[in-house]
């Protein structure tokens, strides 16, 4: 099958960008996937469990995960998660999304969040803890 | 360097009969906290001018969905011919522990005109890393570490106080489960002060 040049260059430039903003989103990985034992009760990387499996999390659309059950509220949320919309989630989650699933009252250090938003985009659907 | 499951076991023994003593309830403490709580939880709720609300039956639905999980992963590592007896009979203690713990759940839910949620047919777990007891003890350890902070996470959210009292007995006891696992896997039980 061929690709049209243009879709492919325009393909591999996306790509790459997200790639970048992955990697130059502050905060220490090391730190963020020791926080990241907070959330393994519900959660894993590469697996949907109580909670929606992370892997590829960053820049998805909030509640269009196939496979998971989510909350009226996040299904219809319409946010795309960002480091900005991360850091505010991961503060206060029921705050910032009433009728969210996840009852947990939030990450209340911001330098936490940071550590843990960073972590979380090193969960790219290639990482080795996403195979 | 793994402890001797047997010492483990004897150590626990001695926590849950020392849990027992302090609440008077033997080995059946959480369920009596819950029917204390389904008996009188209307009047302590008055009194405390705090009623359950949705969102407490929501939590309470959250919390009972990772405590199915806990007891289908307790069944998967007793079932995986990892275990020595003393490692096993460990497993299937503390696998009870959740059974009481998502029996009291499920309760409350329904005493508050929730639908308390079901166990999913299937648990589908990361089990390839799986090749030893210690592995095992690792897995179960990781997912009581996670426990704990999730309670910690759901009790500053409930409305109804009465709720996030069980909520914190609860808590307790997985912290308990998370020490004595991590004494069997030869780690510090207690490696910090607080827990996060």
């Amino acid at each position: 099958m061929r690709i049209p040049i243009g879709l492919g260059v325009a393909a591999v430039v996306l790509l790459l960008a997200g790639a970048a903003r992955a990697d130059t989103i502050p905060g220490d990985v090391e730190l963020g996937a020791g926080l990241y034992d907070r959330c393994l009760a519900c959660h894993s990387p590469a697996r949907n469990r109580t909670g929606p499996k992370h892997c590829g999390v960053m820049d998805r659309t909030a509640g269009t995960l196939a496979g998971y059950r989510y909350s009226e509220s996040m299904r219809e949320s319409g946010i795309v998660w960002t480091a900005e919309t991360l850091d505010a989630f991961l503060e206060a989650p029921r705050k910032f999304m009433p009728g969210t699933k996840m009852t947990y009252a939030g990450v209340p250090d911001p330098t936490d969040r940071v550590d843990l938003i960073a972590y979380l985009a090193t969960l790219r659907e290639d990482a080795e803890a996403c195979r | 360097m793994t402890r001797s499951i047997d010492d483990t076991n004897a150590a626990t023994g001695r926590i849950l009969s020392r849990r027992g003593a302090l609440t008077g309830l033997g080995g059946i403490g959480i369920s009596a906290a819950a029917v204390a709580l389904l008996g009188g939880r209307e009047n302590l709720a008055l009194a405390a001018g705090a009623e359950p609300t949705q969102e407490d039956i929501t939590i309470l639905n959250t919390a009972l969905s990772a405590e199915h999980e806990a007891i289908a992963a307790y069944q998967l590592g007793a079932e995986s011919g990892l275990l020595g007896q003393g490692a096993k009979s460990l497993a299937l203690t503390f696998q009870g522990h959740h059974k009481e713990h998502a029996d009291a759940l499920a309760a409350t839910v329904k005493k508050l005109g929730g639908t308390a949620g079901e166990a999913q047919a299937r648990y589908d777990f990361a089990t390839d890393g799986l090749k030893s007891e210690a592995d095992v003890l690792r897995f179960a350890a990781g997912l009581e570490k996670g426990a704990v902070s999730a309670y910690l996470g759901a009790v500053p959210l409930f409305a109804d106080r009465e709720l996030a009292r069980v909520a914190a007995s609860i808590l307790g006891d997985e912290a308990m489960h998370w020490a004595v696992l991590r004494s069997a896997l030869g780690e510090a039980p207690v490696p910090v002060a607080f827990v996060s």
